[in-house]
């Protein structure tokens, strides 16, 4: 493992399935080179591919900010979007507000944002309606 | 199970990864549904579903999943394939349903993740 804090950035297309998870795809790689543990790994990219679908499904546009550092990586997810009226209702599992061709998609299924929760050491969701979403992950290598 | 024989009970055809069938799996989860694949914590799954997407894909590269069969011969895109082929995936298509092809590999031993 590296001593240096590595930073990146993607940026996000609304309603771009066919790019989705590139992003996710990338860090994953970049997380491999660095020998974290593949538990850590797994549960971070899934969490992030969620909240990457999650933009792609309702916002406009968004940037994935990544920092690793030898501890833990953080992701800043920001969209530019609807925003979440009821983030509380929107973490109960089965709420979704999602399209049909999200659904034809394989996802708005209403689990995401409690998947997320799952494969996350922290979780923070941020929202203004009209405006945007701002979702933090934190996952730490070492417990 | 070896992925060989696996291809071989559900008449199926390999369509990336073919360098990969001396490999085992021992598990399965069926699901058209992704949101519900991101769930399952087991590694080294056997995906069956009937969404042929990207998507389906990029679920199995971030889950984890060594092993994707497409039932009922849907169409694998170029695109498909690379990303298949860059995270060591196989994709296997087959002729039978997702009922068929569960209970096949179901019967032969293949085990259930809930």
């Amino acid at each position: 493992m590296t001593t240096e804090k590595m930073h990146f950035e993607y940026p996000v297309e609304g309603g771009n399935f066919s790019a989705a998870g590139f992003p996710s795809s990338q860090v994953k790689k970049t997380l491999k080179q660095l020998n974290v543990d593949g538990n850590v790994i797994k549960r971070t990219v899934v969490a992030l591919y969620e909240a990457e679908v999650n933009i792609v499904a309702h916002a406009f546009k968004g940037v994935i900010a990544v920092d690793i550092d030898t501890e833990k990586i953080h992701i800043r997810l920001t969209d530019e979007g609807p925003g979440i009226p009821d983030i509380k209702k929107a973490m109960e599992i089965g709420y979704s507000t999602a399209t049909p061709e999200v659904r034809e998609m394989g996802f708005g299924a209403g689990m995401g944002l409690s998947n997320m929760k799952t494969n996350a050491d922290s979780l923070v969701i941020t929202s203004e309606v009209g405006k945007g979403t701002i979702v933090e992950i934190i996952n730490y290598f070492h417990k | 199970m070896k992925i060989l024989d696996i291809v071989d009970l559900i008449k199926g055809t390999v369509v990336s990864g073919s360098d990969n069938l001396e490999k085992t799996v021992d598990m399965a989860f069926a699901s058209d549904l992704m949101s519900d694949v991101l769930t399952v914590k087991t590694d080294n799954l056997l995906l069956l579903t009937g969404l042929v997407n990207i998507q389906a894909i990029r679920t199995a590269e971030m889950a984890d999943i060594s092993c994707v069969v497409f039932v009922r011969n849907k169409k694998v895109t170029e695109e498909m394939i690379r990303i298949a082929r860059e995270n060591k995936i196989t994709i296997i298509q087959s002729p039978y349903s997702m009922f068929k092809v569960s209970g096949i590999l179901f019967s032969a031993g293949i085990k259930p993740v809930f």
